[in-house]
């Protein structure tokens, strides 16, 4: 018969129906990732943070210092965490990225003040990623003016109708003309390898079983761990080739400057390719195809993006954020990234995003060999 | 070993869920033997091999496979057994040689390069040793699984429907390959449905929801079924099926072609069912030993209407 029949498509509507609600994963996902992106995006991305970790470093105490810290954390987006006692502890809070900011009161300040010198104030600011710091960059040029002027009484009284009593020299760090790319380039090689190698072992092993080989890899004598060291390898060989590629680009093609050392960064490439590679074996062990594999996928790779400090200021996140964030390994590649290659640290600096990415892939991949089935229970 | 039997099991009971899927199942199969498994869809036979070769733990019984005790050891077994799972299970986007290779070295196997090479010539593939296995016909790609299966040097294969699906020359060519390597002093236990393989084997197994209905060898599986079977040619038999087959003594009509198998498990009764329709012109009666088909078809008969996954 000819002609357009609903009944038939009532049929195909009915058993699309049906099949919709068997794949829960699917199912899932349609619900899951509106509200997930809605979530983040709603309240999570924050590309204006506040409360910036500052550090100080002041020389001169004085009635004047007192007021213009207060006037800092009261604009809003710095949040003194940290007071340092040398140039050089300040330096090793930036540059491990403990602190956003640091802030330095030189020596005789409020003399120099009192006397009309216009002394200067120094703030160095991380700017490798140059949109974290720009509003709070723009917010302490307006203190000058303002904010002594409840201090500035008798004798020091004519100081008030100057137009700033002191200077505030801004030192933008790591990446002194704010160039996006600088942030982004090397960010991605994070964001890649966390997709492809992600994906590529979760489908790599859920095909075995989608196809039946898995039945036949069971009934040999092999152990799970031999099973996935023999998996994760040859990926691990791939990942390398997929930042070298990425770092190629970025030095020739972007101009991104590479100041830390090349084995500094493939020892934690090692380690991050592994962990990464361990989540899709875990992955494989629960999907039960290869669509369910890619899905899940997309599930971890979504807040790997959105909450690792790839597409917005990691700390202009809400705490809750932030604690997702902290778990993801992306989260600390992206800092251990960015500080070997922006900031010239050294592994020994960037310890406190290592052992969590260690801490992960030894769990992850725990996890992993419990689930992997011996059987076919 | 346990009195030179390659299998030696009792009790094996497996359920998924709450459905019992093999029950209290024993057999103990002598070295060197081959034994058929038999049994409808969803009978346990499958089940019953994974539980044999360490790929399912039972939920009860116990046992052994090559003296190695099926719980415990399935490490042991693993190395010494050979499975060829009813689905082709080895890498299509490999070649026969890559496949073979991999396998190989699985096993950890000394003269490796050696042993593929002798597999492959054995196959008989040596010239397209380089293609894809995906490529390979159904009767190949089964040829090539069983290669695979063996190239360690097994004790004990255990073959879950090899040959499904695998036209008449290719399969009597692999069963003259197993009956081949049962005459080196391999233990051998296939499951199947066709008639035919069965009576190739030296003893039979029939496996119904779980449990074993019959044993032993072919024809004395046939005699202790206490069926009687009645051979009618010629004509229409198909009319006469239809007016047979709900007279009471009566159990069983089938047609094969221009005969007709009439049977039922008492005599008297039979006969007696028969008598009617014996003079009718045309046909040609005769009293004979039901087949090999007929007895499972009755034994299957009180399960019938029981429903499997």
């Amino acid at each position: 018969m000819l002609g357009i029949s609903f009944g038939r498509i009532a049929a195909v509507f009915v058993k699309e129906l049906i099949q919709m609600r068997r794949d829960r994963l699917t199912f899932a996902m349609i619900i899951g990732i509106p509200i997930v992106q809605l979530v983040l995006f709603g309240y999570a991305i924050n590309s204006d943070p506040k409360h910036l970790p500052t550090a100080l470093n002041v020389q001169d105490n004085s009635v004047f210092t007192r007021s213009l810290t207060a006037a800092i954390q009261n604009t809003g987006y710095f949040r003194i965490t940290n007071i340092v006692h040398s140039e050089g502890e300040g330096e090793k809070l930036l540059a491990s990225g403990g602190v956003a900011f640091l802030l330095t009161v030189p020596p005789q300040f409020s003399r120099a003040l009192a006397r009309g010198d216009k002394p200067s104030l120094l703030i160095e600011a991380d700017a490798s990623d140059p949109s974290a710091a720009a509003n709070a960059m723009a917010a302490i040029s307006q203190l000058p003016a303002t904010v002594f002027n409840n201090d500035l009484k008798g004798a020091l009284r004519p100081l008030q109708a100057t137009a700033a009593p002191f200077n505030v020299v801004v030192h933008r760090r790591y990446n002194p003309e704010g160039i996006t790319s600088y942030n982004v380039v090397p960010g991605l090689i994070g964001v890649i390898l966390t997709m492809t190698m992600v994906l590529i072992t979760a489908l790599a092993v859920t095909r075995e079983v989608e196809r039946g080989t898995m039945e036949n890899l069971l009934a040999m004598p092999l152990q799970p761990f031999e099973v996935m060291i023999g998996k994760i390898a040859p990926y691990i060989v791939m990942g390398y080739i997929q930042v070298t590629v990425v770092i190629v680009a970025a030095l020739l093609l972007f101009g991104v400057p590479m100041l830390g050392s090349f084995f500094d960064l493939s020892v934690a490439l090692a380690i991050f390719i592994a962990a990464n590679l361990s989540v899709g074996f875990t992955i494989s062990t629960i999907a039960q195809n290869q669509l369910q594999a890619m899905q899940m996928t997309f599930f971890f790779f979504l807040p790997s993006i959105l909450l690792s400090g790839f597409m917005f200021p990691f700390r202009g996140m809400p705490a809750w954020a932030q604690v997702i964030g902290e778990v993801l390994p992306n989260t600390h590649f992206m800092r251990i990234v960015r500080g070997i290659m922006l900031k010239g640290s050294g592994l020994a600096d960037l310890f406190g995003d290592i052992w969590p990415l260690l801490i992960f892939m030894v769990a992850v991949m725990a996890l992993a060999l419990v689930r992997y089935r011996r059987t076919l229970d | 070993m346990s009195g030179g039997l390659a299998i030696d099991v009792s009790g094996l009971t497996k359920k998924f869920g709450s459905r019992t899927v093999v029950k209290d199942f024993s057999i103990q199969v002598p070295k060197g033997q081959v034994w058929g498994f038999l049994g409808p869809n969803g009978s346990g036979k499958t089940t019953t091999i994974r539980m044999l070769c360490g790929l399912l733990v039972p939920d009860s019984g116990r046992g052994k496979c090559l003296g190695y005790d099926i719980r415990t050891e399935s490490a042991a077994i693993k190395r010494n057994v050979g499975y060829m799972t009813q689905r082709f299970s080895f890498y299509e986007d490999l070649s026969i040689r890559e496949n073979l290779d991999f396998v190989a070295r699985i096993y950890e196997m000394k003269d490796r390069g050696e042993a593929v090479d002798k597999a492959i010539a054995q196959l008989g593939l040596t010239k397209r040793q380089g293609q894809l296995a995906g490529q390979l016909s159904g009767g190949w790609k089964q040829r090539l699984a069983l290669a695979a299966c063996i190239l360690h040097r097994p004790q004990l294969l255990l073959l879950d429907e090899p040959t499904a699906g695998v036209d008449p020359q290719a399969r009597r060519e692999f069963w003259e390959e197993i009956h081949m390597l049962a005459a080196q002093g391999l233990t051998v236990l296939v499951s199947t449905h066709y008639m035919d393989e069965a009576e190739r084997c030296d003893r039979i197994v029939y496996l119904a929801y779980g449990t074993i209905l019959a044993r032993g060898t072919v024809d004395e599986v046939i005699a202790n079924s206490k069926l009687y079977t009645w051979i009618v040619t010629g004509g229409e038999v198909r009319d006469l099926a239809r007016e047979l087959h709900d007279k009471p003594g009566i159990e069983q009509v089938s047609v094969f072609g221009i005969t007709l198998h009439i049977s039922g498990t008492d005599d008297a009764k039979l006969e007696k069912a028969i008598e009617p329709y014996r003079n009718r012109p045309g046909f040609t009666w005769t009293k004979s030993h039901p087949s090999l088909e007929d007895v499972f078809i009755h034994l299957m008969g009180p399960f019938r209407e029981q429903v499997t996954g």
